[in-house]
């Protein structure tokens, strides 16, 4: 089965009010899709509800052809997530963290040397450095080789060198899979995406090709319609 | 069930990674001596019996246990490893399940840690190791409820401090509520300490522990978003 995500409809709520509004968008093998938007756009509720970890309210998204509402297991196993924040087990080192997941996961842990991990293996989590939890959380999401990897802001807090090769590696592994990564950085959309979706108050204001000015535009509208509101 | 195990052993280390697994470990172990020697008034009793071993095990229980069970949950909350935990290929119960029995086998081990006074028992006299058997059972038993219980409110809160007092609350709730005739399930675990297992009791402690659990699969799934 050939990568790929498909969202509809998807919507939330909480506390009577939508965070997502009944969002649609697709994407293929090979694509990098950027995800963008203000602060409170709902770009994080809509991955949390795409990796299954939120159930919608309406609507549903499907991982390479199985929905996650319906076939969450099989989804989740060929899906790859960097949740916002990395919220990694803080009291593992990163050599038992990785087989922890591995194991889970059913694969064989050979990822080190990718993420130059090999020096910090016997390293508690919460001793690491920023750039390295950054980097152990990528590991645990692609140590499975999914079809379908989702990033929220996967280089938010790291240095200019980190987001560099953070960036190339994703670019590196996008050729078979469907990326889908939320991020504030507009040069950073330019850089490694081949479409961007923009949400604004959880609905989808631009869908289209990753051009600073069209973007720029957008977001200028959306600060104008906050401010008139 | 390969899954779970693999969940149980992440959690297992988890607890062996800080001091409260030891801590909690330590006091059980000499609150049991206390209890027994001091309130159980053991040397006094005058039988070669466990029975003032067990009869404060319900007291104990509703301290001890819910120290175990308070992190299971909260710790994932309070973290945000919860969401990473959940997007991972495995069902909600195989998770619950997992935490679950790393917090049993932990209640098992630190039971099997008193089990010197079963030997000292067996130097001073001659008791009936059936029976003792059977109360430990009863403790098993009594333990998997309150673990259930405390797991159940951990899903609540991202505060572990609040899930322990909270499980303390409920499992004394539970040992008050049994000196009333209908929900005397102490004098259950009593007759089963006495060597007699009755269908009754284990079903009742069974129920608990699956309503818990059930309870505690709704609870993630309703409160995932706090």
């Amino acid at each position: 089965m050939s990568a790929s995500l498909r969202v509809m409809n998807l919507t939330k709520k909480f506390s009577g009010l939508a965070v997502v509004d009944n969002i649609s968008f697709s994407a293929a093998e090979g694509e990098v899709v950027g995800l963008l938007g203000p602060n409170g756009a709902g770009k994080s509720t809509t991955m949390k509800m795409i990796t299954g970890f939120l159930r919608p309210d309406a609507g549903t998204a499907y991982v390479a052809g199985f929905d996650i509402q319906e076939q969450p297991v099989a989804a989740k196993s060929i899906m790859g997530y960097l949740p916002e924040g990395m919220p990694l087990y803080p009291d593992m080192t990163v050599g038992s963290f990785l087989k922890f997941i591995a194991d889970v996961r059913g694969v064989d842990l050979d990822l080190y040397d990718v993420f130059n991990l090999r020096a910090v293996v016997n390293k508690r989590i919460e001793d690491l450095s920023k750039g390295y939890k950054k980097r152990v959380g990528l590991a645990q999401a692609l140590l499975h080789d999914p079809d379908v990897l989702i990033l929220d802001e996967p280089t938010d807090g790291l240095d200019p060198i980190q987001k560099r090769d953070v960036r190339a590696l994703i670019k590196q592994v996008s050729q078979k899979k469907v990326v889908l990564l939320s991020t504030h950085l507009l040069e950073e959309v330019a850089e490694i995406c081949d479409r961007v979706i923009v949400i604004a108050a959880g609905k989808v204001m631009l869908d289209g090709l990753p051009r600073v000015t069209s973007i720029e535009q957008v977001f200028a509208e959306i600060e104008t319609e906050g401010m008139d509101a | 069930m390969r899954k779970i195990w693999i969940i149980c052993r992440r959690e297992l280390g988890g607890y062996f990674a800080t001091p409260i697994a030891y801590v909690c470990m330590a006091v059980f172990v000499i609150a049991s001596g206390v209890t027994t020697f001091q309130f159980g008034n053991f040397f006094g009793y005058g039988q070669a019996t466990l029975a003032p071993f067990f009869n404060y095990q319900p007291w104990l229980y509703a301290v001890f246990l819910p120290a175990l069970a308070m992190r299971l949950w909260a710790e994932e909350r309070r973290t945000g490893s919860i969401e990473l935990l959940l997007t991972l290929p495995i069902t909600p119960m195989q998770a619950i399940l997992g935490k679950y029995i790393a917090a049993f086998m932990l209640a098992i081990f630190s039971l099997i840690l008193t089990s010197p006074l079963w030997v000292m028992v067996n130097l001073l006299g001659a008791p009936d190791n059936g029976v003792i058997l059977a109360g430990y059972f009863a403790s098993i038993l009594l333990s998997a409820a309150y673990l259930a219980i405390g797991a159940c409110i951990s899903a609540c809160t991202k505060n572990q401090v609040i899930c322990f007092v909270l499980t303390v609350l409920c499992c004394f709730a539970l040992n008050l509520l049994s000196l009333t005739p209908r929900l005397d399930f102490l004098s259950n675990l009593e007759t089963v300490s006495r060597g007699l297992i009755e269908l009754r009791t284990v079903v009742y402690f069974f129920s608990l522990i699956a309503f818990a659990l059930f309870a505690n699969t709704v609870i993630l799934e309703l409160k995932r978003a706090d």
